[in-house]
């Protein structure tokens, strides 16, 4: 009974926050992730046609009761203005699509003469052709898997077999290697930096402690855009860098800097770092000095004790500052796009350019499962090393 | 008498409230910012002065999808609206707007004919175009030589999407303007326009918001950059900058005006453009901010100053390109996937 009362207790004290990250955080994520395997701006314009095109045989033109039916949703959603979404979704399968629908729909509104068949057929000839259909029918299905194939550089050819892209039109697969790549980059080139810098603050006197500790943390607490602006001054052409070593007689003449991938590494590592050391360093604080008084005083030398002694116990905290870096460092998306070159752009950058550039949001939101379920992947994977680690330096 | 009373009162507010809704005064919707502080101080407030008639502004964003829903609302509270070349085709064939009866607002001639659409008036004229530090680059460079960095050497600026980016590779390998969309339509010419920018590829820095092109001239961090003509004059104008502008072969849009379906305000809103449409008027908006006028005659008795910025200017528009919408919208997710899968590579 009282136990059952605590548990009620604690249930009504969490609901605001459940309630709150349900609704402005799990419910809106669920909605764009949901875009990624539907399609809903066909099916709204065109229920009937789709409904009539279920049992086409996808190798004639279909038969007088489709056109019939598409004659009359082509005027209803021209008035009700669904008919934009549904000609831009197509246009993304076909290119030129929206124009013979917008077309189409502008002539019918005018009235349709003789019979429904002739009359789309007179507005725009691309009806005539097979295709037209099957775009119109794959942009109609739910669940569907066009976006996550095309997240993949994949797609479903007529006969419904998969098949990779074009050469020419392939892009998510070497984005993808490249976000990891980067992501891996910074995270070994915060461990570089960060474990002796952790270390030292560990050992360091009081007084530079304090220096140290805020050292680290002063760019934990600038805005994000800030420090990547600043790098923008440093790293510039004519900036602060260049003149240093023109000035210094370093090179004859400015070094690009700006816009590179080096460029893009050093502003993502400074802002990371603080992941990295912060853990580090509250799993290294922890760890008895005495242990190593007393390796030492059963003859282990300098490195005998940093590897068999110190080392060992400070992998948990690698485990979770070299997971927090690289997560984030995958979802990073202002630093690339404002100091990076153009082969220098992450995941990140293609969804803000899907849903906001050509405003195709089941690719965006495929992409977006991409970043998710590989992130998932990565933290269950990772949750397993910490756990053995943890297991190992106990 | 109490109930007299009473229906008197109700007779007034009635008669008050259908007043206030036939007699709404003409809201005018603009992009807000220094360009409508500009149209107020040309436009409205002599509207105003000369006809009696009140304005209400508003400023938006942009976007289809708002126009929609003001269109779809019911009661009107949008008369004329300032639209992107985009949202006038889009809304256009979605019936959203009024369709222009040219004889009430001097007839289609009195424009360029690039102004005149079956739905909207067009406002403003502005370009994107090569723009360059006269004091560090003394030449009048074209798109031929932005590609060719043997003869000058440095980075190069343009907007990092497939948008504007083929045409000017079609422009610098040669291709006419009147034959650069026709030739976009085809495999071979996107071929074409990828090959000549894969020439250039590493010396490209891409920029996205209007306000850098300037900002990397300034700070040399380029050596040629595609911007706005606006912001290019700006700079000239407010930091004492010396930077060079390259009408030649430049592309061009315009935003156009137009009446809001169900607008109760029609007569007022074709009042006010044919205000709007006086050429004298339509100059003196260019002292304060560049965009081009145009009425035909817009640029007639301007100083050689505002000539030499002024994107209707007849020498100027005259060998500019206007940027075709319509192939864009069909052709943009295709070649936007592409550009960004030779991006990458």
């Amino acid at each position: 009974m009282g136990r059952e009362r605590v548990k009620l207790e604690a249930a009504l004290l969490l609901a605001p926050l459940l309630l709150f990250i349900a609704t402005s955080f799990v419910a809106p994520i669920a909605a764009m992730l949901w875009r990624g395997v539907s399609d809903m701006e066909v099916p709204r314009a065109f229920p009937r046609t789709l409904a009539a095109l279920a049992d086409w045989d996808g190798r004639n033109l279909p038969g007088d009761q489709v056109f019939a039916a598409l004659a009359d949703e082509l005027v209803a959603a021209r008035a009700a203005g669904t008919l934009n979404a549904a000609a831009g979704r197509l246009n993304s399968d076909t290119p030129g699509l929206r124009t013979v629908v917008f077309t189409t729909a502008r002539r019918l509104a005018r009235g349709v003469e003789g019979s429904p068949r002739a009359a789309i057929l007179a507005a725009d000839p691309a009806w005539g052709e097979v295709e037209t259909w099957g775009a119109l029918r794959r942009a109609g299905a739910t669940p569907t898997d066009t976006h996550l194939l095309a997240a993949l550089d994949l797609r479903r050819s007529a006969d419904g077999t998969i098949t990779s892209v074009p050469e020419e039109q392939r892009v998510f697969r070497a984005v993808a290697l490249r976000t990891v790549w980067i992501g891996l980059l910074v995270t070994l080139l915060c461990l570089v930096l960060g474990y002796p810098l952790a270390a030292a603050l560990v050992f360091v006197p009081r007084r530079l402690f304090g220096l140290l500790l805020f050292a680290v943390l002063l760019p934990f607490w600038t805005s994000l855009i800030v420090r990547t602006a600043a790098w923008m001054v440093l790293l510039a052409r004519e900036g602060i860098i260049n003149q240093a070593f023109l000035a210094l007689g370093l090179v004859v003449e400015p070094v690009q800097m700006l816009f590179t991938r080096t460029a893009v590494l050093v502003a993502m590592v400074h802002i990371l770092l603080p992941f990295m050391v912060l853990p580090l360093y509250a799993v290294m604080r922890q760890i008895p000095r005495a242990q190593l008084r007393a390796a030492a005083s059963l003859g282990a030398g300098p490195v005998a004790q940093l590897v068999r002694v110190w080392l060992p116990q400070t992998l948990p905290g690698v485990g979770a500052g070299a997971l927090m870096v690289f997560i984030q460092a995958i979802g990073f998306y202002v630093t690339p796009a404002l100091i990076g070159g153009g082969a220098d752009q992450m995941l990140p950058y293609f969804i803000g350019f899907y849903a906001t550039q050509t405003v195709n949001w089941g690719l965006a939101a495929a992409l977006s499962i991409l970043l998710l379920v590989g992130t998932l992947l990565i933290l269950a994977l990772f949750g397993r090393f910490l756990s053995l680690a943890q297991f190992r330096a106990a | 008498m109490m109930r007299q009373t009473l229906a008197l009162v109700a007779a007034a507010v009635t008669s008050a409230l259908s007043s206030a809704s036939t007699a709404r005064d003409l809201t005018i919707v603009s992009w807000g910012g220094a360009y409508q502080d500009a149209q107020r101080q040309v436009y409205f407030q002599p509207f105003t002065q000369a006809t009696g008639i009140r304005i209400v502004e508003d400023s938006w964003d942009g976007g289809i999808g708002v126009l929609r829903t003001r269109a779809g609302a019911g009661n009107q509270t949008w008369d004329l609206v300032q639209v992107e070349s985009e949202e006038l085709l889009l809304g256009c064939d979605e019936g959203l707007f009024e369709k222009i009866d040219w004889q009430r607002i001097g007839g289609k001639d009195h424009y360029i004919p690039q102004a005149v659409h079956e739905c909207g008036v067009g406002a403003i004229l502005y370009n994107v175009v090569l723009a360059w530090d006269r004091n560090r680059l003394q030449a009048t460079p074209t798109w031929s030589d932005f590609f060719d960095v043997h003869r000058f050497p440095g980075k190069r600026g343009l907007r990092r999407g497939v948008k504007l980016t083929l045409e000017i590779a079609l422009l610098a390998d040669g291709v006419p303007r009147d034959q650069v969309y026709a030739l976009l339509r085809t495999e071979a010419g996107v071929e074409r326009a990828f090959r000549k920018l894969d020439t250039i590829k590493p010396h490209i820095v891409w920029w996205q918001a209007g306000a850098q092109p300037p900002q990397m001239l300034g700070a040399g961090e380029v050596t040629m950059t595609t911007a706005y003509n606006g912001r290019i004059t700006n700079a000239n104008r407010a930091e004492g900058r010396n930077f060079g502008i390259q009408w030649r072969d430049s592309l061009f849009t315009i935003d156009s005006w137009v009446i809001m379906k169900g607008s109760p305000n029609r007569d007022a809103a074709y009042r006010f453009l044919d205000f709007a449409k006086d050429p004298l008027r339509q100059a003196s908006l260019l002292a304060l901010i560049p965009y081009g006028g145009t009425a035909r005659g817009a640029n007639e008795g301007l100083s050689a100053d505002l000539l030499a910025v002024s994107p209707s200017n007849p020498e100027n528009l005259n060998v500019s390109l206007m940027i075709d919408d319509v192939f864009w919208m069909d052709h943009l997710d295709r070649l936007s996937q592409r550009f960004n899968a030779w991006l990458a590579r």
